[in-house]
C-alpha cells in the first residue's frame, strides 16, 4: 500500500462522508423556506411548527456538514501538494470564493435562524432562512464549478519547464467558470440535493401517518415535499440525460465505462443492469440494442466511441463505474415512479390510505442519498487515471514526500471518527423524529413564544 | 498595479484573514479551554451559549484564509499542509470534535453524555490551540525545504522547543482572551467566577510572551532584522507591549470592554510583528535561504491575483457588515432560552 493508493482512499472516504450532509442541508433549506413562507402568508401556527421542526433537523445535518467540510478544504494541500501547485492558479479561486460568498453568508444567517427568534422580526427571520438556503446552494455552486473544471478543463494555458508542463494558468476566467460541464453538472447536483431534502420530509411524514402521530403536521409536510419531489425527480431525468450527452462529447472514456462499452459498434446498445468482465471485454446482463446511440444522438445508427480507443493505462476501472452509474440511474427511475404514484393517489384523494406506498416513502429517504454518492463515485472514478482530465494524472498530483505510514494513521483516525459521527447522527436524528414536533401552544394563537418544554426537544 | 504590489496586497490580506481568525476563534477556543472549570450544568450551558450563534462563523475565517492561501500562494499552501501532515490531521480531528461537541452536548439529559462532550469540547479546544501555536512557531523560525519547496524535516523536527514555547504562549493568550470575552457576556456569580481566571491567564501569558521575545532575540535574529534595518518599525513592538500592559489595567478598573479591545489589539500587533519579521518570506528555509518560499516566487499569476482582489473587495465588506450585525444582535448577556444548546 503506497501513499498514492492510500491518499485516494482517504479522499474518497472523507468526501463521500462529507457528501452525505450538504445535499440534505440544501434540500431541507428549501423545505424550510417554503414552510416559513407559508407561515408568513397564512399565519397558521402549524406552518411555524413545521418550519421549526425541520430547522432543528437542518441544524444537525449542517453541523455535521461543517465538521466534515473543513477536512476537505485542506486535504488538497495535505495529500495532493503537487496537484495544488499545478492548478492553484485556477482551482484556488473558486475555493476562496466559496468561503467569502457562501460559508460566511450561511454561517452568519444561521445564527439568526437558530437563535434569533424574539431578537429579530418575523420578516427578517424569514429573510435569514432564505439567506441560509442560498448560502448552502452557493457553496454547491462554487465547489461544483471547481470540480467541473477538473473534469473538463478550459480557459487556461500550460506553463512548461524543461519541456514538461508544471502549472496551469488562467487565461480566461469566464471560460474557467463556465467550462463545458459546469452548468449541466451544477443543475444536476442541485436537483440531487433538493431530492434529498424532499424525500427526507416525505419519509418522516409517511412514518408519522403510519404511526398515527402528528397527523396534520405529517399531511401538510407530505404535500409540500411531494410537489418538490415530483418536479425535481422528472427534471433530474432530463438533466441526467443532458449530462450523459455532455460526457459523451467531452469525456468519451468515462461514458464508455458507464456503459461497459468496449468497441465502437453501431447501433450501440444500452444495459439496464449487468456485470462487466473487463478482461474479456464483455457485459453480461439485460441490454436494449441501439438505445445508447439513440439516447445520445437521436439516431440508432450513430457509433459511440468505445474503450478500445484508449490505451489500457488511460481507462478508468470499468465495472465499479458501470455499477455505480447504473445504481444512480435505477434509483432515479424508482424515485420518479414513487413521486408519480404519490401524485396520482393524492389526486384521487386516497394518498393517506395507501399503506404500502407510505411504507415505500419511509425508506425512500435513502434513495437520493445513495444516488448522490453513486453519481459522484461514477463521475470521479470515471475520470481516472486523470486528476485533471487529459492534463494531469492522479499519480502526478500526490504530495511527493508524504510517508505512507502517516496517511495510514490519518485514514484510521478518520475512519474511527466518521464511524462515531455516523452512528451518533443516526441516533440523534432518530430521537428527533421520535420526539416529533414541539406541540402548539394550547391557546392555538399564532404566538412567537412556545411554552417551555423539556430541553431534549427544544434545543437547536 | 504591478505584480509586486498585488503580491504585497495579498500578503496583507492573508494577514488580515488569519488575524481575524485568531481574534474571533481565539476567544471561542479560550472559552472551550475554560469550559470544564465550571462544574454545574447551567453554568456550562451558559458558557457554551455565549459562543453558540457565532463559533461557526468564526471558524469560516480559517477556511477562507486557507482558500485564499491556496488561490494566492498555491506553493505555500502545498508546502505547509503537506509538510505539517500529521500535525494538521490532528488539528482537523480537534476541530471536528469541537464542532460536534457543541452540537451534541445538550441533545440528551444524561449527565454522563454531557460530561463526555464537555471534556471532548475542552480537550479539543486545548489541542487545537496547542497545534495552532506549533504551526505559528514553526512558521516563525522556518522549515527545512528542498529545491522544489517540499518540507524535508520529518515529524519530530516540528515539535522543537521554540514551537512549543510559542504554543504555551498561544494557550495562555487564548485563555485570557476567552476569559475576558466571558466576563463581557455573563452576569452575577458566574461572571465573578470567570473574572477570577483572567488574572492568572494574564500572568502566564506575559511571562511566556516575554520569554518568547527573549528567545527570539537571541536565537532567531532573522525575525528581528527588519526592525534593526528600519528602526521606525519599532513602533509596532511598542504598541504590542502597550496593548498587553493595558489588559490588566482595564480589568482592574472593571472596564471589561476596553480590556477585550486591548486583548484583540495584542493579537493584531503580535501578528503584525510576526509578519514584519517574516516579510517577504512566507516559508523561510533556514537550510538554504535561497529556497525559501517568498511572496514573490510562490504566488499565482497577476491575472488571478487581480481577479481575486476584486472578489475580495466585493465580498469582504459584505462579510464584515453581517458579521458586525450578528455580533450586535447577540450583544446581550447570555441567557438560556428555548433555543439554546
Ligand atoms: C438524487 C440524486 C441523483 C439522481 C436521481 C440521478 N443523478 Fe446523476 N448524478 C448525481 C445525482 C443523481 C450527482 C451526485 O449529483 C452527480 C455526480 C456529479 C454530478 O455532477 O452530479 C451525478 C452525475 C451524473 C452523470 C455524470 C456527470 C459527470 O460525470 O460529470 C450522469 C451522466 C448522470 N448523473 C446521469 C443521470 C441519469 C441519466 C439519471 C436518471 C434518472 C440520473 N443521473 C439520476
Ligand atoms: C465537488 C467537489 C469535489 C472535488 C473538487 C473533488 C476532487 C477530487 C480530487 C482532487 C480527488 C483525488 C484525486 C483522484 O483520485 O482523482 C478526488 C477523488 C475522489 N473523489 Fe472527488 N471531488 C469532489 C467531490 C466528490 C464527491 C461529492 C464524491 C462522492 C460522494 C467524490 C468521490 C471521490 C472518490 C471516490 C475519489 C477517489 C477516486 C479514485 O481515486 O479512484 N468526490 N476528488
Ligand atoms: C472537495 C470538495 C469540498 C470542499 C473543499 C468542501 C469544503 C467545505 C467546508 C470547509 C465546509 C464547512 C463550512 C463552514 O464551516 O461553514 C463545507 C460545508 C458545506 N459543503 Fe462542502 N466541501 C466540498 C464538497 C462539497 C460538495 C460537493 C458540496 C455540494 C455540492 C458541498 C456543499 C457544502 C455545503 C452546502 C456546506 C454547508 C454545510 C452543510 O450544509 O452541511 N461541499 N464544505
Amino acid at each position: 500500500m503506497n501513499a498514492l493508493f492510500l491518499s485516494r482512499l482517504q479522499f474518497g472516504l472523507t468526501i463521500c462522508f462529507h457528501y452525505i450532509f450538504p445535499p440534505l442541508s440544501i434540500g431541507l433549506g428549501l423545505m424550510m423556506v417554503i414552510m416559513e413562507g407559508l407561515y408568513l402568508k397564512t399565519k397558521l401556527p402549524i406552518y411555524e411548527q413545521m418550519s421549526r421542526f425541520w430547522t432543528s433537523v437542518f441544524a444537525l445535518t449542517f453541523g455535521l456538514g461543517v465538521a466534515t467540510g473543513i477536512v476537505m478544504e485542506f486535504e488538497f494541500g495535505t495529500n495532493w501538494a503537487n496537484y495544488s501547485r499545478f492548478v492553484g492558479d485556477v482551482f484556488g479561486g473558486p475555493l476562496a470564493a466559496e468561503g467569502i460568498f457562501a460559508f460566511f453568508l450561511e454561517s452568519g444567517f444561521l445564527a439568526i435562524l437558530l437563535f434569533g427568534h424574539g431578537k429579530v422580526g418575523k420578516k427578517f427571520h424569514f429573510f435569514a432562512t432564505v439567506m441560509v438556503f442560498l448560502g448552502s446552494a452557493f457553496s454547491a455552486v462554487w465547489i461544483t464549478i471547481a470540480n467541473s473544471w477538473m473534469q473538463t478543463p478550459a480557459g487556461y494555458k500550460l506553463i512548461y519547464k524543461h519541456g514538461k508542463p508544471i502549472a496551469a494558468h488562467v487565461t480566461n476566467l469566464l471560460a474557467v467558470l463556465l467550462n463545458p460541464s459546469s452548468i449541466d453538472r451544477l443543475v444536476h447536483t442541485l436537483i440531487g440535493a433538493l431530492l434529498s431534502g424532499a424525500f427526507l420530509v416525505l419519509s418522516v411524514g409517511a412514518y408519522y401517518i403510519l404511526r398515527r402521530r402528528h397527523l396534520d403536521f405529517a399531511m401538510r409536510s407530505i404535500k409540500i415535499a411531494l410537489v418538490v419531489a415530483i418536479a425535481a425527480s422528472m427534471l433530474q431525468l432530463v438533466s441526467g440525460d443532458a449530462n450523459a450527452r455532455m460526457i459523451a462529447r467531452y469525456q468519451p472514456a468515462k461514458l464508455a465505462a458507464f456503459e461497459g462499452h468496449f468497441r465502437a459498434d453501431a447501433p450501440s446498445g444500452m444495459s439496464i443492469a449487468g456485470w462487466v468482465n473487463a478482461r474479456a471485454q464483455k457485459v453480461y446482463g439485460l441490454r436494449i440494442p441501439g438505445m445508447l446511440s439513440w439516447l445520445l444522438y437521436w439516431n440508432t445508427q450513430h457509433p459511440v466511441i468505445g474503450l478500445d480507443k484508449f490505451k489500457p493505462s488511460d481507462r478508468p476501472p470499468v465495472n465499479p463505474v458501470f455499477q455505480s452509474y447504473h445504481l444512480m440511474v435505477g434509483i432515479g427511475m424508482a424515485l420518479i415512479g414513487l413521486a408519480a404514484a404519490g401524485g396520482f393517489f393524492w389526486w384521487r384523494g386516497t394518498l393517506f390510505n395507501q399503506r404500502w406506498l407510505l411504507w415505500l416513502f419511509v425508506f425512500s429517504a435513502l434513495g437520493p442519498l445513495v444516488a448522490n454518492e453513486a453519481g459522484w463515485f461514477s463521475a470521479e472514478v470515471g475520470r481516472q487515471p486523470w486528476i485533471v482530465y487529459g492534463v494531469l494524472k492522479t499519480s502526478q498530483g500526490i504530495s511527493p514526500h508524504l510517508p505512507a505510514s502517516q496517511v495510514l494513521i490519518s485514514i484510521l483516525m478518520f475512519s474511527f471518527i466518521y464511524l462515531l459521527l455516523g452512528i451518533l447522527f443516526v441516533f440523534l436524528l432518530n430521537r428527533k423524529i421520535q420526539a416529533g414536533p414541539i406541540p402548539l401552544p394550547a391557546t392555538g394563537a399564532p404566538g412567537e413564544h412556545v411554552s417551555v418544554q423539556p430541553n431534549v426537544r427544544m434545543d437547536a | 498595479m504591478t505584480l509586486e504590489l498585488d503580491q504585497i496586497i495579498w500578503f496583507i490580506l492573508l494577514g488580515i484573514l488569519f488575524t481575524g481568525y485568531a481574534i474571533l476563534d481565539g476567544f471561542d477556543l479560550g472559552v472551550g479551554i475554560l469550559h470544564v472549570f465550571v462544574k454545574e450544568d447551567q453554568e456550562r450551558r451558559l458558557l457554551l451559549n455565549s459562543i453558540g450563534p457565532i463559533w461557526d462563523g468564526n471558524e469560516v475565517w480559517l477556511i477562507t484564509g486557507g482558500g485564499a492561501m491556496f488561490a494566492a500562494f498555491p506553493y505555500v499552501y502545498a508546502t505547509l499542509f503537506s509538510g505539517f501532515y500529521l500535525i494538521f490531521m490532528a488539528l482537523l480531528a480537534a476541530l471536528i470534535f469541537r464542532a460536534v461537541s457543541i452540537e451534541f452536548r445538550s441533545k440528551l439529559e444524561s449527565p454522563h453524555w454531557r460530561a463526555l462532550w464537555d471534556w471532548s469540547f475542552a480537550l479539543a479546544s486545548l489541542l487545537a490551540t496547542i497545534l495552532l501555536g506549533i504551526f505559528v512557531g514553526n512558521l516563525a523560525i522556518g522549515l527545512p525545504l528542498n529545491r522544489k519547496g517540499d518540507y524535508v524535516g520529518g515529524l519530530l523536527h516540528l515539535v522543537g522547543p521554540y514551537p512549543l514555547l510559542v504554543s504555551i504562549t498561544t494557550v495562555a493568550l487564548f485563555t485570557m482572551h476567552g476569559a475576558i470575552y466571558l466576563s463581557l457576556r455573563t452576569a452575577g456569580p458566574l461572571q465573578a467566577k470567570v473574572r477570577r481566571w483572567i488574572g492568572p491567564a494574564i500572568t502566564v501569558f506575559i511571562i511566556s510572551a516575554v520569554t518568547t521575545a527573549m528567545v527570539t532575540l537571541v536565537y532567531h535574529p532573522r525575525l528581528t532584522s527588519a526592525f534593526r534595518h528600519n528602526p521606525g518599525l519599532f513602533v509596532f513592538p511598542v504598541l504590542l507591549m502597550l496593548a498587553i500592559a493595558n489588559v490588566p489595567r482595564e480589568i482592574s478598573r472593571g472596564k471589561d470592554l476596553r480590556a477585550f479591545i486591548s486583548s484583540c489589539l495584542s493579537i493584531v500587533f503580535l501578528l503584525v510583528v510576526l509578519s514584519i519579521g517574516l516579510f517577504p518570506d512566507l516559508v523561510y528555509a533556514p537550510n538554504h535561504p535561497q529556497w525559501s518560499l517568498s511572496i514573490f516566487n510562490s504566488s499565482s499569476t497577476f491575472y488571478t491575483l487581480n481577479v481575486m482582489l476584486i472578489a475580495a473587495l466585493i465580498g469582504m465588506p459584505l462579510v464584515l457588515t453581517y458579521t458586525i450585525y450578528i455580533y450586535w444582535v447577540f450583544r446581550d448577556k447570555v441567557r438560556l432560552g428555548s433555543h439554546s444548546y
